[in-house]
């Protein structure tokens, strides 16, 4: 496989308001993303109505990898995430917490096709907005009696998660970003457009302004989470959204917030208001 | 011991005699290659997988030997020949001297 | 995340530091060794054995390479560049379909992969393929 020469390409930085012009011999390569050979996935599609003005089109991060890469999500055995989430499905039927009751007392995985798609969301009981990882702790403490319930970013939490994305697999994003969830999400948009660091970069001036141009060796992406939890070759292990966040902003060279932070959850719920429109892809593949 | 080792194995459900069917291996393992140091300043010491073999029906398809430059999670695709219904046997043998097993059974007509 | 980025990226094999602090790669004798222990010193030729490896790797943790060679009792997998140039070798048993496997491998920095098939008569086929190693990168 070769890497055709990119085109167009604002220095990082430059606060370019058009729509980006950067073309990369990825996007309208014709390509299909169908997962053992029944889930049919949507990698490129128009953009959600609150990003007009900023991105016309959506992508898929899998458009962005090299054929090697893509083939390795197209099938559940070839994908290495299957190890965790088979990790997870035992996880699931073990019984654990004061009440002797495992995950599979009140759920089968079925139930889980609309959550990935939808998360995080607003937890009325709460009063916050939730994601999938606070969802599976509020499940363990305050329902299963669990004094202990997985840490936000830990092997157990990840596989668990990516269990929980995989059943939504196919499903379109769905995230709301009005109502209860509105000022979460506002809250999310301004610190996607804020620059961080040292390197005074923010979000938008790399998966917006320059998806489809290389950073040193890294191809950008859009950024964008529909495939999370996802197992990254780098790691040779699931990595989640916010620690992924986290990747993102030390690479700026700034002191990042933390995983679980009531930041990083605003921003998650954005980031996934982007994806609106594509399916759901967790656990994907990639670098 | 390495934590959390799972074999996941692959085959078609059925085939005919005499026909050459892909089968698709994988082991959840670390693959620590030796080259790693700590926080430290140390050498994380190796552990791998080293060797792994399948046979169908007794008879050896595959054996192969590992070394640190296969990948985390070793996987392997291969393919084997099936004259009759039966059963496949993966084995991994780990640097520590654990040894994993999957099996896997074929109907063949 | 306590664990620098360094020890983060799988093997020391790869880093996007591999630069400064990478173990002694390869060398030439090393590797001329390692094929010398499996072919005891004989010729290759290069046709009978077929090599796919990518171009470009996305990430040097997980290559994916395939490799074929009919009639092979065996095919040995080299890394001309990495710190031990020895990847695996494949011994084909009596029930084994086509002689080929595919697998996932590690490699150190841009190299040539290689790939050399044993024959039921003694004799042995090469083939070698350069791949560039993408390291470095925001995400990388």
């Amino acid at each position: 496989m070769t890497r055709k020469s990119l085109l167009g390409g604002g220095a990082i930085g430059a606060l370019a308001i058009a729509i980006a012009s950067v073309v990369s011999a990825d996007i309208g390569d014709d390509e299909q993303l169908v997962v053992n050979g029944e889930i049919e996935m949507i990698i490129e599609t128009a953009a959600p109505d609150h990003l007009e003005g900023h991105l016309s089109t959506i992508y898929s991060g899998w458009v962005f990898r090299s054929d090697e890469t893509q083939a390795m999500q197209a099938d559940d055995f070839d994908n290495p995430a299957f190890i965790f989430v088979d990790q997870a499905v035992d996880a699931f039927n073990t019984e654990m917490g004061a009440e002797g009751n495992s995950c599979a007392s009140c759920h089968s995985a079925g139930d889980f096709a609309d959550t990935r798609p939808t998360y995080p969301q607003w937890d009325a009981e709460h009063g916050e907005v939730q994601t999938v990882e606070m969802q599976v702790i509020e499940c363990q403490t305050e329902r299963m009696g669990m004094e202990e319930p997985y840490a936000y970013d830990s092997q157990a939490m990840r596989n668990m998660v990516a269990l929980i994305a995989s059943e939504g697999r196919g499903q379109v994003m769905n995230v709301a970003i009005d109502g209860p969830a509105q000022s979460t999400w506002e809250q999310g948009r301004e610190i996607y457009y804020t620059r961080f660091g040292q390197l005074e970069l923010s979000c938008a001036n790399c998966h917006e302004q320059n998806y489809g141009n290389n950073i040193r060796a890294d191809h950008l992406s859009q950024g964008q989470i529909n495939g999370f939890p996802t197992y990254r070759l780098k790691q040779a292990n699931l990595v989640s959204v916010h620690n992924r966040f986290r990747g993102c902003i030390r690479d700026t060279r700034a002191e990042t917030f933390s995983v679980g932070s009531p930041e990083f959850v605003a921003l998650e719920l954005y980031v996934a208001s982007r994806a609106n429109g594509l399916t759901v892809e967790g656990p994907a593949v990639r670098n | 011991m390495a934590d959390n080792v799972t074999p996941r194995v692959r085959v078609p459900r059925e085939a005919s005699a005499g026909d050459s069917v892909s089968v698709r291996t994988l082991i959840s393992h670390p693959m620590e290659s030796g080259q790693r140091r700590d926080g430290d300043g140390n050498i994380i010491p190796r552990q791998i997988i080293n060797r792994f073999t399948c046979d169908f029906n007794g008879q050896n398809v595959v054996d192969v030997t590992l070394e640190p430059a296969i990948s985390t999670n070793p996987y392997f695709q291969f393919e084997a020949v099936v004259n009759e219904t039966g059963t496949f046997q993966f084995t991994w043998y780990d640097d520590d001297g654990s040894v994993y097993e999957e099996t896997a059974d074929i109907a063949v007509s | 995340m306590d664990v620098s980025r360094r020890q983060f990226v799988g093997t020391g094999l790869v880093a996007a530091a591999a630069f400064f602090g990478l173990p002694k790669i390869a060398s030439a004798e090393g590797l001329e060794e390692a094929i010398n222990a499996f072919t005891g010193g004989a010729d290759a030729a290069s046709d009978g054995i077929t090599l796919i490896a990518p171009e470009i790797a996305e990430n040097g943790n997980t290559v994916p390479i395939e490799v074929e060679a009919p009639g092979a009792e065996s095919i040995m997998i080299l890394a001309a560049g990495n710190p031990s140039p020895d990847v695996c070798t494949i011994n084909f048993g009596p029930a084994a379909g086509r002689h080929a496997a595919s697998t996932r491998i590690r490699l150190a920095g841009e190299q040539d992969v290689i790939a050399i098939a044993r024959m039921p008569d003694g004799s042995f086929k090469q083939a070698r393929q350069n791949v560039r190693v993408t390291i470095g990168g925001c995400g990388g």
